[in-house]
């Protein structure tokens, strides 16, 4: 209906953001009735969201006619700010964030690297941004999700850890199984997404794609391709960046740093 | 025992000697230092009000923490030449809590000698549980022990090492009063078989004169007095 009455697509899209918006209020408005108070947060996000979507929009807009190799200064500035989000969510971990940089880094940038030389994913920067981006964005998940969880398994067992330093094991062991839960819980969600791919969720990039007129059949693959690479780019991640911390828990003398705090008895 | 005067750390009097020993934390001086000789075969107590920095003090004989100041001499040699874990295998410690590992008794008691290769015989974990009167325990799964049996168990996993040196940190001060007499008993018995030498940390003075021969009384990080226990602490 909207289409019929707007000619100018820039029009049209303002509209389809209204209506969308409206139905976000009827949430608030809903809300406010059952005494939730959500405005102030929705509202403030809600214009938050605009303004940043139109300002990506935008830097895309300039950049996608830009030539292709400013592609590697996006996506390297991307890493850049997946590795300062990651660090933040951990920050009892000392250097969190160069163990980030270089975990995403790798597990993203051999992702990418690797899928451009073999013509996966288009050396155009119309396909490089966006779908680096996602993969990025998978790393940085991943990264969060391993390190927060060996923060908080290493400081709940500090006990069984010291335990086995007293019995004169090296630090590697003493964390092992820790090293392994926080490497299967930064994998669950891809592995979620992987089997529940197309009976529970048909993902954005595919309905995209059937959007815009591609063949369905080729961007199920396509999909299926990028929710592979989200995991592969997800373990590459999460694996270097949790064996990496794991060397700057223990001071060079295999003494436990990471402590809930220091016993003065 | 000795103190203020260079250890005679050729003389093999002396297992264990502490010596200038400080530990600072955020500006706060937890070990404040304190230098001790310890002789082979002895026990000492250590004992002090909470956050007298006891346990502090320990954990800087094995290395679990690092001195900011001073050194410790096993046999005569600076522990910074030794690997940490090789000194901590010769310098065992049983800590408050058991800190058990998921599994099997055996399982825990393995665990140790494993680190260096060593496979113990089920013959070697039976003499070792009859030792701290858990004959038939090994199969037993660690989340079906009561907590007397759980320090038990932490004991024979420390004794599985073979240490010259034994440190206990407050090993009854989680038990009822029942489990602990009889793990206090336990350990007299053991340190006197295998003339161990052992440090033990309690805040309960009755224990330290029960189990000590000698006693350093920490306050505040400072060593405040060192000597026999009956002329530190009385009859």
């Amino acid at each position: 209906m909207l289409n019929q009455i707007f000619d100018n697509l820039l029009l049209l899209g303002l509209a389809q953001a209204a209506a969308a918006t409206v139905l976000a209020l009827i949430v608030v408005l809903f809300s406010r009735f059952e005494r939730i108070h959500l405005e102030r947060e929705t509202l403030v996000a809600l214009a938050r969201g605009f303004v940043q979507v139109i300002a990506v929009g935008s830097v895309l807009l300039l950049l996608l006619k830009g030539p292709t190799w400013t592609s590697i200064f996006v996506l390297a500035a991307m890493v850049v700010a997946a590795a300062t989000i990651s660090a933040r969510r951990t920050p009892g971990i000392p250097g969190a964030f160069r163990v980030s940089l270089q975990g995403i880094g790798l597990g993203a940038g051999l992702v990418i690297s690797s899928m451009t030389l073999l013509g996966v994913i288009e050396a155009e920067i119309t396909a490089l941004v966006p779908v680096g981006s996602m993969i990025i964005a998978a790393a940085m998940r991943g990264n969060a999700l391993a390190l927060e969880r060996f923060r908080a398994e290493v400081t709940a067992h500090t006990g069984q850890i010291e335990a086995a330093l007293a019995l004169g094991a090296d630090p590697n062991t003493t964390v092992r199984t820790y090293v392994q839960t926080a490497i299967q819980a930064s994998l669950i969600p891809s592995i979620d997404s992987l089997r529940s791919l197309g009976i529970v969720w048909i993902p954005g990039m595919m309905s995209g794609m059937i959007l815009s007129g591609s063949d369905p059949i080729y961007a199920a693959i396509y999909q299926f391709v990028i929710i592979a690479m989200i995991f592969a780019a997800t373990g590459l991640t999460a694996v270097p960046s949790v064996l990496m911390i794991r060397t700057w828990i223990f001071t060079p003398a295999q003494q436990l740093r990471l402590r809930p705090s220091d016993t003065s008895d | 025992m000795t103190l203020s005067h260079d250890p005679h750390l050729d003389n093999k009097e002396f297992i264990l000697s502490a010596r200038n020993l400080s530990r600072e934390v955020d500006g706060k001086l937890l070990v404040d230092n304190i230098s001790l000789d310890v002789r082979t075969g002895s026990i000492i107590a250590i004992v002090g009000p909470s956050g007298a920095g006891k346990s502090s003090f320990l954990r800087l004989l094995n290395r679990l923490d690092e001195p900011t100041q001073g050194t410790v001499f096993l046999d005569g040699q600076d522990y910074r030449t030794l690997p940490p874990t090789a000194l901590r295998r010769r310098v065992g410690m049983l800590m408050q809590a058991p800190y058990l590992f998921a599994g099997t008794v055996a399982q825990n008691i393995r665990f140790g000698p494993q680190q260096q290769g060593k496979t113990l015989s089920t013959k070697d974990i039976e003499d070792l549980l009859d030792k701290v009167g858990l004959a038939g325990f090994s199969e037993r799964d660690i989340n079906n022990l009561s907590g007397g049996e759980a320090q038990r168990v932490s004991l024979a996993r420390t004794l599985a090492n073979k240490p010259q040196v034994l440190l206990l940190d407050e090993p009854t001060s989680a038990l009822d009063e029942a489990s602990k007499r009889d793990v206090e008993t336990l350990v007299a018995e053991i340190v006197a078989q295998d003339a161990l030498t052992c440090l033990l940390v309690t805040h309960d003075v009755g224990q330290a004169k029960r189990l000590a021969g000698h006693v350093m009384v920490m306050k505040s990080g400072h060593q405040t007095a060192v000597g026999p226990v009956k002329e530190v602490l009385g009859a």
